[in-house]
C-alpha cells in the first residue's frame, strides 16, 4: 500500500450498511456479453484495451446467471425479443438494463415501417439508461455506465429508499 | 452467349418457353411444369453446364399480378450467364424445386418462401429461413400487412409515440 503502510494503527471506519452495500455493487457492475447488431462492434472496442472497461469495474460475463447488468446492444428483432426477454428473467438480482443505441431505445431506423422489429426494447424489460447514437461512440457507453453506476450509489439495498 | 439456351430448350423441351414478342439474350421466361428437369438439363449439359446457381429472387408485380421467382445460373466452365424467370399464380404459387441440382437452391428458395410465400414443390425441408416459425404472412409481398402484436408485444405503427 506505498504511502499508506505503518501510517495507521488498525482502524475502524463507520458508516451507513446500506452505503457500503450499494458503493460495492456499483464499483462492479459485470455486463451480460451479448451483442445483437453493429452496437455490439462498439460494445467490444469499449471494453478492449483503448477505453478498458475493467478500470471502471466492469467485466463481460457469458453467463447470464453471473451477470448484473445487461448491455442491449443493438437491434432487437421479435425473433430476438423473446429470447432477450428470457435472459433478463434468467439474471440473478439486482439486475440491470442499458438500451444501447437508437434501435434498442427507439426502433431506429426501422421506425416506424419495420416490421419485424421492436420498436424499442422498453417494450418487454425495464431500461435504466439509455444511449442514444447510432452506434454510440465507446466514450458515450462509459459515460452510461457511469450514470448506471451512480444510480446504484444512490440505491439503499437495506432500506429500499432512493436517495438521489 | 455462344450457345442460345432459348432455342436448345425449346427443341429439347417444347413448349417449355412464355411465348413472347421477343426473347431477350439476357433471360428466358419458362413454364413451370417441366422446371425440375429443365434445371438437370442446364446443369448437366456440356454446352451449357450452368453448374452454379449464383441467386434465387422473388419478386411481386404488385396486388393484381403474378410472384415470380428468378434463378441467375452461371457457368464456371464457358463463363457465360443467364436469368431463369418463373411465374407463379398469386393464389397458388407452386414452383418445383431445384434444390436437389444446385445444393445452394436449398436455402435459396426456403428464403424466397419466407419473405414471398412461393411453395417449392418437393423441398425437403421448406421451413421459413429469417422469420420465426409462428409468424404470419410474407413480409415482402405487396399486400403484407404486418401484425399488431407478436406474443403480446406490441408492435405500434404510428410514430407519434415516441415524437
Amino acid at each position: 500500500m506505498g504511502i499508506l503502510e505503518n501510517k495507521f494503527q488498525d482502524n475502524i471506519i463507520v458508516a451507513k450498511l446500506d452505503q457500503i452495500l450499494s458503493w460495492a455493487r456499483s464499483t462492479s457492475p459485470w455486463y451480460f456479453q451479448f451483442g445483437l447488431a453493429c452496437c455490439a462492434i462498439e460494445m467490444m472496442a469499449t471494453a478492449a484495451s483503448r477505453h478498458d472497461l475493467e478500470r471502471i469495474g466492469m467485466m463481460p460475463r457469458s453467463s447470464p446467471r453471473q451477470a448484473d447488468v445487461m448491455i442491449v446492444a443493438g437491434t432487437v428483432t421479435m425473433k430476438m425479443a423473446l429470447r432477450v426477454k428470457k435472459l433478463y428473467e434468467q439474471m440473478a438480482d439486482p439486475k440491470y438494463v442499458i438500451a444501447m443505441g437508437s434501435c434498442a431505445t427507439s426502433g431506429g431506423p426501422y421506425t416506424p415501417h419495420g416490421y419485424h422489429v421492436l420498436k424499442g426494447v422498453d417494450l418487454i424489460i425495464p431500461v435504466d439508461v439509455y444511449i442514444p447514437g447510432c452506434p454510440p461512440r465507446p466514450e458515450s457507453l462509459i459515460e452510461g455506465l457511469i450514470k448506471l453506476q451512480e444510480k446504484i450509489r444512490h440505491e439503499r439495498p437495506l432500506t429500499r429508499k432512493n436517495v438521489s | 452467349m455462344n450457345v442460345d439456351v432459348a432455342k436448345k430448350l425449346t427443341e429439347v423441351f417444347p413448349g417449355c418457353l412464355v411465348e413472347q414478342d421477343e426473347f431477350p439474350e439476357t433471360h428466358i421466361q419458362l413454364q413451370p411444369d417441366q422446371w425440375s428437369k429443365i434445371a438437370s438439363y442446364l446443369k448437366e449439359t456440356e454446352e451449357l453446364s450452368f453448374d452454379s446457381c449464383m441467386c434465387i429472387t422473388g419478386v411481386d408485380f404488385g396486388e393484381e399480378d403474378d410472384l415470380e421467382s428468378r434463378y441467375n445460373l452461371h457457368s464456371m466452365k464457358h463463363n457465360h450467364k443467364i436469368e431463369v424467370r418463373i411465374s407463379a399464380n398469386r393464389k397458388k404459387p407452386i414452383i418445383p424445386t431445384v434444390s436437389h441440382v444446385w445444393q445452394i437452391a436449398n436455402w435459396f428458395e426456403r428464403e424466397v418462401f419466407d419473405m414471398f410465400g412461393i411453395k417449392f414443390k418437393g423441398h425437403p425441408d421448406l421451413r421459413r429461413m429469417l422469420l420465426p416459425e409462428d409468424w404470419v404472412g410474407y413480409p415482402l409481398r405487396k399486400d403484407y400487412v404486418g401484425p399488431d402484436s407478436y406474443h403480446g408485444i406490441i408492435i405500434p405503427k404510428v410514430k407519434e409515440v415516441w415524437e
